[in-house]
């Protein structure tokens, strides 16, 4: 705990700000303190994106599973236990040679919390919010990803409570890997869809 | 609302730019400015709808001066005011005065934690007989609303011709639940556009943007 302020704060002014109304809606009966530190804990700890990794890890691995992820991926994604907040309902697309997904929120902040965890700060910020719609292949320049010409683009701009998971495609090199070795692989920024994952073998001579 | 939230195709706003290190949280106000907002949300006294619109509600100049978890804390703030569970004397003293505002059973506790966060907060429902008015590959052009209130359709999108991709189910809908209805729900659906009907002549050939619309939204065409 931070000692007593009595004497004026040193505070800076938001801190001093949130804390003030902390304490002021524990005061009330609001909030709970406590139920506050398990809250950030979770997201701190528990819930990431090494979830989605693992339904991508999954989808890449069990054609059956993939099967249900397509036709219903709430319900194939809730089985595995992950539900919850900001991922009540989720549709997952799959990245094909042919065509490129691409998640956004133009209008907040929208982001498959369960999956993938808080949003990070550029997710959020208004470059990435007004240029993902209209200029996707410039946005994908600066996270250094340059598509074939002829894989299109579909960007999902997320408005309701549907939350999108991109499933990138499978790394070539990575035959035979297990569930675990696979999820290794999957980067938070594949699952957004502003990365793509590069082969395993080969990409020495890939760069050249 | 045509407010500073809706920036979808706006220009200006520079490159993106992801920081190295990201850490979850800048500062530990933000950690606690995410846990308040989620955990007041909890005491059910307004929807997500509300929250949002609360956030967005504002002048442009504020909205873009404040940072991602300002904008949470003065969405917050003006929530417990507009729902009378703060008063503005007692924000500005930090003292709570005698009044009770707050019904005591609507408290988040550590131990509901876990289960709450788990559980989430599903946002269909039951059609009760209601038929979707659309099925996949229908051709749509989503209506010109220009709702001083909350809406989920960009301005980017309005008067704008698609087609249905999938219809996601019947959910709340956002521009009801942001003015208090919690009841009402639409039809959901996917909706692609050609990027060159949205943004003209400089977007590639065959790149699409999807927005989730509710039916309300949508007319035939």
């Amino acid at each position: 705990m931070p000692h007593d302020h009595d004497h004026g704060s040193d505070l800076d002014e938001m801190s001093a700000r949130v804390m003030a109304l902390e304490k002021l809606l524990t005061d009330k009966g609001l909030v709970e303190p406590a139920a506050l530190d398990r809250i950030i804990d979770s997201y701190e700890t528990r819930i990431g994106p090494r979830n989605g990794a693992h339904v991508v890890a999954l989808a890449w691995s069990d054609p059956e599973f993939r099967d249900r992820l397509e036709r219903d991926a709430t319900e194939a994604i809730h089985s595995l236990g992950y539900t919850g907040r900001q991922g009540e309902h989720v549709t997952a697309v799959f990245n094909t040679p042919e065509r490129h997904n691409m998640v956004v929120c133009t209008l907040c902040s929208c982001y498959p919390w369960s999956l993938l965890g808080l949003p990070p700060v550029w997710y959020k910020s208004m470059p990435y919010r007004s240029r993902a719609v209209r200029e996707p292949r410039a946005v994908l320049k600066e996270f250094g990803v340059t598509l074939p010409g002829e894989t299109a683009i579909r960007v999902w701009d997320s408005t309701a409570e549907m939350r999108y998971l991109v499933i990138p495609m499978r790394p070539g090199g990575s035959d035979g890997m297990s569930v675990e070795e696979l999820a290794g692989l999957v980067t938070r920024d594949s699952m957004i869809g502003t990365a793509i994952l590069p082969d395993l073998a080969g990409k020495e001579e890939a760069r050249t | 609302m045509n407010g500073p939230q809706d920036v979808g195709g706006r220009h200006g706003f520079g490159p993106v730019a992801p920081e190295p290190d990201e850490p979850l949280f800048h500062a530990d106000w933000e950690a606690r400015a995410l846990a308040l907002t989620v955990a007041a949300g909890a005491a059910g006294h307004w929807s997500i709808d509300e929250s949002r619109f609360a956030r967005e509600n504002r002048s442009p100049a504020e909205y873009y001066r404040l940072s991602y978890y300002q904008i949470w804390i003065a969405g917050l703030t003006r929530l417990l005011l507009d729902k009378g569970l703060v008063t503005g004397e007692e924000l500005a003293s930090g003292q709570a005065g005698d009044r009770a505002t707050v019904p005591p059973n609507r408290r988040l506790g550590a131990e509901e934690v876990a289960a709450v966060l788990s559980r989430g907060a599903p946002a269909s429902r039951d059609p009760q007989g209601r038929r979707p008015a659309f099925a996949v590959g229908n051709r749509v052009r989503t209506r010109n609303l220009q709702p001083a209130g909350h809406t989920r359709l960009p301005s980017y999108a309005r008067g704008k011709t698609g087609r249905i991709a999938s219809v996601h189910g019947f959910h709340v809908f956002a521009d009801a639940s942001a003015r208090g209805d919690h009841a009402a729900a639409e039809w959901l659906y996917a909706v692609v556009f050609d990027a060159r009907e949205l943004w003209g002549g400089d977007a590639a050939t065959g790149d699409e943007v999807v927005i989730d619309a509710w039916e309300p939204y949508l007319e035939p065409c």
